[in-house]
């Protein structure tokens, strides 16, 4: 890649910073060269994003309807999905499933309660609460 | 609060954070040392895709060696001395780390990247790996040099705790290392031929066919494969998948094609050697020919263009030709 032909599309992803590539000069010779941006990256970040949003606002919905636990929705809050869930927690993916079970979660051990509440970053209260609204961070 | 004695601490910007760690390292203790050196000398260039291991539901697709891979092939290539040392109780952790932060060390930390506070929002997933320097501390902060941003940081205790410590796949387990011994000088001639026979080997002669060019191949088949099957309308966010992979998550461009480049020229100058030079310009284009795949797919996907995974396809598979190529001129190094 050229260095003139560095994309620097402003990315809302980057919050302002810009980052390194490597690219080279008319001479063909190396060098590192900010870019502010490239759209095509941009976008399939917040392709991603997006996702990820996505799950969270449908397990708030689904968990304001009684059909699952606050704690689907607290997972997808914290970007994670059953199998990095499953990692971070050490519990089976089978075990968390069953978490998401309304009334067997209001009825967790409080010795459960706090591993995901730790591993979420949150108070074993709020893991238990759905928030007013999906998108509270 | 001890004063900070490591002041002397000269932030460096770097594409990518491993690389960007080593050698700015490398360099603060004494052995300058470019990004892409780091990168080429511990032979950190790769390709695979793997279908099996999912990541958010997606396919594995890297660009570049395992996570650790140049932090130990500048030990066994260039001869430096690291320690590395991980935790069991994350307090010990956390007080070793102010140990050497008071004793006036810069000590890279493997950490999970969704803690970090000064990460912009929309870059926060949960990735285990990520590399950066922390050099002194202040109040309740580390002062963070993570290499991939363009000015030094701050991180919280608590928040560097969770991301020390933050549990999963590649799990960091407080992973803390520095170079203890320097080598006094580097035979370049002797460690870069080293290093690319093995990148050699990487990219040409992995036993499975998702490893190295085959396994672009096999990702541009992947590609026909899902547009003709059930599941065709995960195309866009497949699609999407690979090029976070190939240009966001600090490749430096085109998935590290660039970086391995510009190792190959500065190695070429160092040697005189014509060779190096013209695979250095060969992978230039492959890297472009990278770039083109990613534009294509995201016009595709935004509906700029109709969808050809065909054409997809053939892009992907002049990438292998070109990274062929450049692998050809390479092995009579």
């Amino acid at each position: 890649m050229k260095k003139d032909a560095v994309p620097q599309e402003i990315a809302v992803t980057y919050g302002g910073q810009r980052k390194l590539l490597y690219a080279v000069d008319e001479r063909g010779e190396y060098g590192g060269v900010h870019s502010a941006g490239w759209e095509v990256e941009t976008t399939a970040t917040l392709a991603a994003v997006t996702e990820l949003n996505r799950l969270r606002d449908d397990a708030w919905q689904r968990a304001r309807a009684g059909e699952t636990s606050a704690l689907e929705y607290h997972m997808y809050r914290r970007r994670m999905e059953p199998a990095t869930l499953a990692a971070a927690t050490g519990l089976w993916r089978w075990r968390i499933r069953r978490h998401f079970n309304p009334a067997r979660f209001s009825r967790l051990a409080p010795r459960l309660l706090r591993r995901y509440a730790q591993v979420l970053d949150l108070s074993p209260a709020e893991l238990q609460q759905l928030p007013t609204r999906p998108d509270i961070d | 609060m001890p004063e900070n004695k490591n002041s002397s601490f000269q932030h460096r910007q770097s594409a990518h954070c491993e690389s960007g760690v080593v050698a700015a390292l490398l360099t603060h203790h004494g052995l300058p040392m470019s990004e892409p050196m780091a990168f080429g000398l511990s032979g950190a260039l790769a390709f695979a895709y793997i279908p099996l291991i999912k990541m958010a539901g997606m396919p594995l697709i890297a660009y570049r060696m395992p996570p650790g891979h140049i932090i130990r092939g500048v030990q066994k290539n260039v001869g430096v001395r690291m320690t590395r040392r991980t935790f069991r109780d994350p307090a010990r952790g956390l007080r070793e780390l102010e140990r050497e932060l008071d004793a006036g060390r810069a000590v890279g930390l493997q950490t999970c990247v969704y803690w970090l506070p000064y990460f912009p929002e929309q870059m926060r997933f949960h990735f285990n790996a990520h590399n950066l320097i922390a050099y002194g501390r202040e109040d309740n902060d580390y002062l963070v040099s993570d290499p991939i941003f363009e000015y030094t940081s701050r991180c919280s205790r608590e928040a560097m705790q969770k991301a020390r410590f933050a549990k999963g796949a590649l799990a960091a387990k407080g992973l803390m290392y520095y170079p203890t011994q320097l080598p006094l000088e580097i035979d370049y001639a002797r460690a870069i031929r080293k290093a690319i026979r093995a990148n050699f080997r990487t990219m040409n002669q992995a036993p499975l066919p998702i490893i190295g060019i085959r396994g672009i191949r096999h990702l541009a088949r992947s590609i026909v494969k899902l547009s003709k099957s059930k599941n065709a309308a995960q195309l866009p966010l497949y699609l999407a998948h690979i090029v976070r992979m190939q240009e966001e998550i600090g490749t430096g461009g085109a998935g590290f094609r660039f970086i391995y480049a510009s190792f190959l020229q500065e190695s070429a100058k160092l040697l005189d050697n014509a060779l190096l030079a013209e695979a250095s310009s060969a992978l230039t284009d492959a890297g472009d020919e990278w770039r083109l795949f990613a534009l294509q797919a995201s016009k595709m996907c935004r509906n700029r263009k109709p969808m050809d995974v065909e054409e997809l396809s053939s892009i992907l598979n002049r990438c292998a030709d070109r990274e062929a190529g450049t692998w050809q001129l390479l092995r009579k190094l």
